[in-house]
């Protein structure tokens, strides 16, 4: 068996050569990945890079234009809705937005995947929804509605709403966004708790670096539809691309600039590309520069180019 | 002229794709209906919200309606001394076109709406992509028993809309006008014809209530998940659900009552 094999053989979600896009935009490009058994594997890169349609390429919501995602060796987009629900049974998410339905309270939330899927009697829905609510530490919320809660509780109802059916792995989406640092340490301090004590294999998209670093145990940034880099958070951290120290480091400025490209700044702020300059029909005296304003043949063609390079950017 | 041809056919070709992604969705939606008659407790929560409470506004309309048609169809009918006749003209009017589509409109404004805003926010936070992650088919389990909701609510609306109206009617004939009471009501039994009158009005509001719920649904499944995708979702419902209630109108009453 050689390294690839064994990679295989370990890993819970293979993403293989995989190629999505959205109208003309290409989100990956040949696209490979290896989602390992029992560990927390992060995905992260910048805003827009397509961590959130990943997922939902793992979970069968997309199909990609070309390339494979199997998840415990079966292959998601090749299965029949009936089969691709029965494997989504096994596979729990948590959305960005905690995706509670809000017009039921904590507590059926909660029950609903177990009411929908099983056949078991209210007192045992009971006794079940109550474990999983004090795994995440909101027992005393159960009579709660989804509006009663802060945006960290939201996130722990809807983790113990995912847990619900004991799935294998669990996909969490941006799980750090928008928290205070005590419900972020509540969060983390949960993935990493429930993925040992119920030997889950977590997913974590996200662009929290330092939070996601500390519970990962393996990192793919990725940028441009392919992974720019991979490793342990301890490898990351020593990787010499400029990119990947950037980006690790939150700083504004580097291979990724600050600036979104744009014409000369000045240029843009006094002459409008839209209304280019007129000669006056009679001499007003000295321009704001100076000198008589009249558009030189320079001024246009920069007018010209800066037009162009708007076009393509577009 | 290119460029108004070139519009014309992107145009037509969206219209008839989103009709095809409806039909598609339609069908769907009626696949559900085995699992909701295994759990009717589904739709029995849907019918209350989308059939109870529109009736206030259905109720107050017909009441009002039939005010007017008693006053206005008193004022024609008393300069051919025809005054016993406006029981009839009252529920003829009702019965056959003004029940069903007036509480069609209403239905599309009150409940329609509710039904597009309701789902095209579940779109925009996730609850529908929580639903199919969590292996629970959002549209057998949340549009199904919305759609069976309407269905059955719309006639049930429409003929309480024109019975509240023949009282209006009788209200306003009868109580201040002065039209012989048994007149009102013996021209109306003697007059109506229960397959000509009453079925095909409840065929229509069958009819609408079928094509104004699942424009509701469907826009509400097919809305931009953004706020203003909502907005606009909400907006097309009412103005769809209206020109196809009034559009199919014209044509059912023209094949029940064209050869008459």
């Amino acid at each position: 068996m050689d390294e690839d094999d064994s990679i295989i053989s370990t890993s819970l979600v293979s993403v293989r050569n995989l190629s999505f896009r959205r109208g003309n935009r290409v989100i990956f490009d040949n696209l490979s990945l290896d989602i390992q058994r029992g560990k927390i594997t992060a995905i992260m890169g910048p805003s827009g890079t397509g961590k959130t349609t990943l997922l939902k390429l793992i979970g069968g919501q997309l199909c990609p234009d070309q390339g494979t995602v199997t998840v415990d060796g079966i292959d998601v987009h090749k299965l029949k809705r009936k089969d691709l629900f029965e494997l989504r049974k096994r596979m729990g998410m948590l959305f960005q937005s905690g995706a509670l339905l809000t017009d039921i309270n904590v507590y059926d939330n909660v029950a609903f995947p177990i009411r929908e899927h099983s056949h078991l009697t209210e007192p045992m829905i009971r006794t079940l929804v109550l474990m999983k609510l004090q795994a995440v530490g909101l027992r005393g919320a159960a009579k709660l509605m989804p509006s009663e809660l802060s945006g960290g509780m939201a996130r722990r109802v809807a983790l113990a709403r995912a847990i619900a059916l004991d799935p294998m792995m669990i996909m969490y989406d941006e799980p750090f966004t928008g928290q205070d640092p005590i419900s972020m340490g509540a969060l983390i301090h949960l993935i990493k708790s429930l993925n040992t004590t119920l030997g889950l294999t977590s997913i974590i998209v996200s662009h929290d670096v330092q939070e996601t670093s500390l519970i990962s145990d393996y990192i793919y940034v990725i940028s441009d539809g392919k992974v720019a880099v991979q490793g342990t958070p301890a490898e990351i951290e020593a990787s010499d691309s400029p990119w990947v120290q950037q980006f690790m480091k939150g700083e504004p400025d580097g291979p990724v600039h600050f600036h979104y490209p744009a014409s000369d700044y000045v240029k843009d702020l006094f002459y409008s590309p839209e209304k280019p300059l007129k000669r006056p029909s009679k001499p007003r005296g000295p321009s704001f520069f100076g000198k008589k304003s009249s558009p030189s043949p320079k001024t246009a063609e920069s007018k010209k180019s800066s037009r162009s390079r708007y076009h393509s950017q577009d | 002229m290119m460029d108004f041809l070139t519009q014309l056919g992107k145009t037509t070709r969206a219209a008839f794709n989103k009709l095809g992604r409806a039909t598609f969705f339609l069908i769907h939606t009626l696949f559900g209906i085995g699992d909701v008659i295994i759990r009717p407790r589904l739709l029995i929560n849907q019918i209350y919200s989308v059939g109870v409470l529109t009736f206030l506004i259905i109720t107050i309309s017909g009441l009002f309606v039939g005010m007017v048609l008693g006053l206005q169809g008193y004022n024609i009918l008393s300069d051919f001394g025809s005054e016993e006749a406006l029981g009839v003209m009252v529920a003829a009017s009702l019965v056959r076109e003004l029940g069903p589509v007036v509480s069609g409109l209403l239905f599309a404004g009150r409940a329609g709406s509710a039904l597009t805003a309701e789902i095209g926010l579940m779109k925009a936070t996730e609850q529908l992509s929580g639903m199919e992650m969590m292996a629970i088919d959002p549209i057998k389990r949340i549009m199904t028993p919305r759609f069976l909701a309407g269905f059955i609510s719309m006639p049930l609306l429409a003929a309480l809309f024109s019975s509240v109206g023949i009282l209006g009617g009788h209200l306003v004939g009868v109580g201040l006008l002065g039209v012989d009471d048994g007149s009102y009501w013996s021209q109306m039994q003697a007059n109506l014809d229960f397959q000509d009158d009453i079925i095909n009005g409840v065929i229509k509001s069958i009819v609408f209530g079928f094509v104004a719920t699942w424009i509701a649904i469907f826009e509400g499944y097919d809305a931009i998940p953004t706020s203003e995708g909502v907005s606009r979702a909400t907006t097309r419902t009412v103005v769809n659900s209206a020109f196809s209630i009034l559009g199919l109108d014209f044509i059912l009453t023209a094949l029940m009552f064209g050869d008459q």
